[in-house]
């Protein structure tokens, strides 16, 4: 019998080379390297000199941990890149199937008026601005030319009840054509004010998933949402209970917008939530489209970062006394920086969610490549408009020039400013917000508030599971668990 | 695998030329079943018709034999048959030694295919041969039309089974025909399942019923390749896992936790849910001290406790992520307590022990024990009643 070989007999004779990396200085001590497809990795000072001098001992931990995720490449052997690219296939995932959130804005109408109002809208007895039926059954059987064998329809408005005879069309003619060919999925964005038992019978008959908006306590909720018929606070809390006992509690989420007033609360607000048995929040800043980009800087990215940060170490600690809510967002980048997966949220993707993953039927038949494209519009700027429901063809409306440019300048992987950043492959580009704010489609990130908040908030939960507490990280996992459902679109 | 029983000798009237293979039956059965049975029997009967019987075994002495009497050429008085059951498949050698290859009651059956194997693991419990096992493969065709029909799990191993090539093939598809509702375990080290073609012919047979359960020993492929003493073997292995999971065919990742391998186990399994996200159940295992490893302690010896930080770590990372994740062959004495219920009873019935003092353990019934093998030298200093 031959005696053992030893180790050295198995190793690598080639000298390593690079593999696609970012990296930036965390602290005084420690380097932060990040590759393509979202792994991510600390090193000591000295160890990542030494790795980029190509003077790394290949027996070091460091060397190893490089090499196990990635980072070089050591031998002639293919399977390295073929493992990457296979990763990178996964996490590019959301863009297989095309277009799959079709955003149906029903009516401008409203019956709250609130004072962040990013969707234009118009009191509720204003006439014309609601969608018929033909212009509904024009944007349904564009949305089923979509290659996608699952698709996602949302309701919007205005307030979508405000026009529920459209909607209930949309469901039933969609229904019927997509019957066994694709699979759809139905979602309604409604302040609930207008819910009553027909409507409700209705959401239960169809499947309707509905995500509201909700404040927190009376006095915030009140302030921001400010309804025609009294308290929206009392309405809509009362209305989420009714959902929640006659749909189901995972049937329906709800989020929150930060006003100036909010972010002076974050632990009233978590503790409203918990109150009402949501076992989700999703926490957003105010974004400067519509109404909201009227009232001058309502708080700066920095003062939001605090409000946040303030508000997940409250969740955390609300987690650890056994009391189960997860914060979304932070839910969102998880699954980016812990899984090899793609997530399914629109707004933080490379090359833009805008028009590939999801566009918007206004009232009137303009297709827009988003919400805020519509908003433009509004204000007499049709550059995000993709088409019209009447006049243009599916391969016009889904691959003019309007996607054109929106796809050509959105790629983190390339725009000046992320294509070196180390948190490129958690982030996403947003060109209209660019366009909107810096009049420029490629944007500037040095001046970008997007761009600070974004990273502000990763920086703040890479920090949690590089330094964290067990508990802390276990918690993380648990949130991007596939037991863990409901990361919202 | 299959066991040879040395209790179990026959005392061969007749001189047998080979391997008589046949289901045990205690009771007369007729004509056209017979040709498949073995009939045990207390002492021979002039009554009883013998004819027809693959071989018939006396359990108790023999009488004047009337020669007229019509008695299979396996004939032979059993000194002890109580270890065998109804429906149990064995092979009567021309020694006279019973090999069992088949046992009704356990979960636990093996077709033991070839000795061969083109790895030369450090911590191998089964070494490998040189032989061409030409005998194993009719034994193993008969036992797989012999095994009961209700048969839920079946395991393939070796040595390494893809070296029949084409013949594991047959056997797959033999079992296909035979065994319709049991699946089967592919232990398999994976090199050459690096040839897709040959995944693409074993997939067009191998669903639904065929696991691959294939070892991994670490994420850096010279470790892996030392420890499996391959050189490439890592990347063989990997390259072959792909195309398995490319064919859609299910796979258990099996890591046997040793001192070479331990310190890295989170590593390791973090690399298996980023890069092999589709593995359906990996299995993480302590070592069992026969075979090749048996001479190579001295290098492959770690206490189970000493280890449990990483292998607490590794379970509840895979569970986390929603991977089946379980934890063989360890006492739940030598796991953290949160991990414990990844614990499963693997040690396969036939050679499990356990020490004196757990007898007084709380947990003795649902514990996995220690191999028969390890329990004289080399077990946990930590073993104690919980």
């Amino acid at each position: 019998m031959r005696g053992l070989l030893p180790v050295d007999a198995f190793r690598n004779a080639f000298p390593y080379r690079f593999l696609p990396f970012q990296f930036m200085r965390w602290s005084d001590k420690e380097y932060l390297l990040t590759n393509i497809v979202g792994e991510s990795c600390f090193l000591q000072a000295s160890d990542f000199t030494s790795f980029v001098q190509k003077t790394l001992s290949d027996s070091s931990c460091a060397y190893k941990e490089l090499k196990s995720k990635h980072f070089l490449l050591d031998s002639d052997s293919k399977l390295p890149i073929e493992l990457l690219a296979t990763k990178y296939r996964t996490k590019k995932a959301f863009m297989e199937g095309f277009t799959r959130l079709h955003l149906f804005i029903l009516t401008l109408r409203c019956d709250h008026s609130c004072h962040y109002c990013a969707a234009s809208s118009v009191p509720a007895n204003q006439s014309g601005y609601d969608m018929d039926r033909e212009t509904a059954k024009r944007a349904v059987d564009l949305m089923l030319c979509c290659p996608s064998n699952s698709l996602k329809v949302e309701f919007q408005g205005g307030e979508p009840f405000l026009n529920f005879d459209t909607m209930s069309f949309i469901c039933e003619y969609s229904e019927d054509r997509a019957a066994r060919e694709k699979q759809l999925e139905y979602v309604v964005c409604t302040n609930l004010a207008s819910l009553d038992k027909e409507k409700l019978d209705y959401l239960k008959q169809h499947s309707i998933f509905v995500s509201t908006s909700f404040d927190g306590p009376r006095f915030i909720h009140d302030e921001n949402r400010r309804y025609c018929g009294g308290s929206s606070y009392d309405i809509t809390v009362d209305k989420i209970k009714t959902v929640m006992t006659e749909l189901g509690r995972d049937r329906i989420s709800a989020l929150m917008t930060a006003s100036t007033l909010s972010i002076q609360h974050p632990q009233e607000i978590v503790d409203e939530y918990v109150k009402i048995g949501f076992e989700s929040i999703f926490l957003r800043s105010i974004r400067p489209y519509g109404r909201s980009q009227v009232r001058e800087s309502q708080y700066s990215v920095p003062e939001y970062l605090e409000f946040y940060h303030t508000a997940l170490a409250y969740i955390i600690e609300l987690n650890r006394h056994g009391i189960h809510i997860v914060e979304g967002f932070a839910q969102v980048l998880l699954g980016k920086i812990l899984t090899p997966f793609a997530t399914g949220f629109v707004d933080l993707q490379s090359p833009t969610g805008s028009g590939i993953s999801f566009v918007a039927y206004n009232y009137d038949g303009n297709v827009y490549a988003s919400d805020e494209a519509r908003m433009l519009a509004k204000i007499g700027d049709e550059t995000f408009r993709m088409g019209n429901v009447y006049s243009d063809s599916y391969s016009y409306i889904f691959g003019g020039s309007a996607i054109r440019a929106l796809v050509d300048n959105s790629c983190v992987e390339v725009l000046p400013g992320c294509s070196e950043c180390a948190f490129q492959v958690y982030c996403g580009a947003d060109p209209i917000h660019n366009y909107t704010t810096h009049d420029d489609i490629v944007g500037h990130r040095p001046t970008s508030d997007f761009c600070q908040q974004n990273k502000g908030i990763i920086r703040l939960l890479l920090e949690y599971l590089h330094s964290g507490d067990e508990f802390t990280r276990h918690l993380f996992l648990s949130w991007v668990s596939p037991y863990n459902t409901g990361v919202g679109s | 695998m299959s066991s040879i029983l040395r209790h179990l000798r026959i005392n061969l009237f007749f001189p047998l030329t080979k391997n008589v293979i046949g289901r045990i039956v205690r009771a007369e059965i007729p004509a056209e079943a017979r040709p498949d049975s073995i009939l045990i029997a207390q002492f021979l009967d002039d009554d009883i018709d013998y004819s027809g019987y693959s071989g018939v075994l006396l359990e108790s002495g023999i009488g004047p034999i009337n020669h007229s009497m019509m008695v299979p050429s396996a004939f032979g008085i059993i000194e002890s048959s109580h270890a065998l059951t109804d429906g149990d498949v064995i092979a009567i050698q021309p020694s006279g030694m019973v090999r069992v290859l088949y046992r009704r009651e356990s979960s636990h059956n093996d077709l033991f295919v070839t000795g061969r194997c083109n790895s030369r693991c450090i911590m191998c419990s089964q070494p490998p041969t040189e032989s061409d096992d030409l005998d194993l493969l009719p034994d193993n065709l008969r036992t797989i039309e012999l095994a009961d029909k209700s048969t839920s799990t079946l395991g393939i191993t070796g040595g390494e089974p893809t070296l029949l090539k084409e013949d594991l093939l047959n056997l797959i598809a033999h079992c296909n025909r035979h065994l319709p509702h049991t699946q089967l375990h592919l232990l398999t080290n994976g090199r050459l399942m690096q040839n897709e073609a040959y995944v693409k012919k074993l997939a067009a047979i191998a669903l639904p019923n065929v696991t691959a359960a294939i070892p991994l020993y670490s994420d850096i492929d010279y470790e892996h390749d030392y420890i499996v003493q391959a050189r490439n073997g890592f990347e063989q292995t990997v390259h072959g896992i792909l195309n398995l999971a490319r064919y859609k065919i299910p796979i258990e990742l099996r890591i046997v936790i040793h001192k070479l391998n331990y310190l890295r186990l989170p590593q390791l399994v973090e690399f298996i849910y980023r890069n092999l996200t589709f593995t359906c159940h990996v299995a993480l295992m302590a070592l069992e001290p026969i075979g090749l490893a048996a001479g190579n302690m001295s290098i492959l010896w770690v206490d189970p406790f000493d280890y449990r930080a990483q292998l607490r770590e590794a379970t509840r990372f895979l569970a986390a992520r929603g991977l089946n994740v379980s934890i063989y062959n360890h006492q739940l004495c030598t796991v953290t307590e949160d991990v414990r219920s990844f614990c499963r009873q693997s040690i396969s019935d036939w050679k499990v022990a356990y020490l004196p003092y757990c007898e007084r353990c709380f947990y003795r019934s649902s514990c996995g024990g220690f191999f028969e093998s390890a329990i004289s030298r080399y077990h946990s200093t930590h073993i104690m009643p919980i």
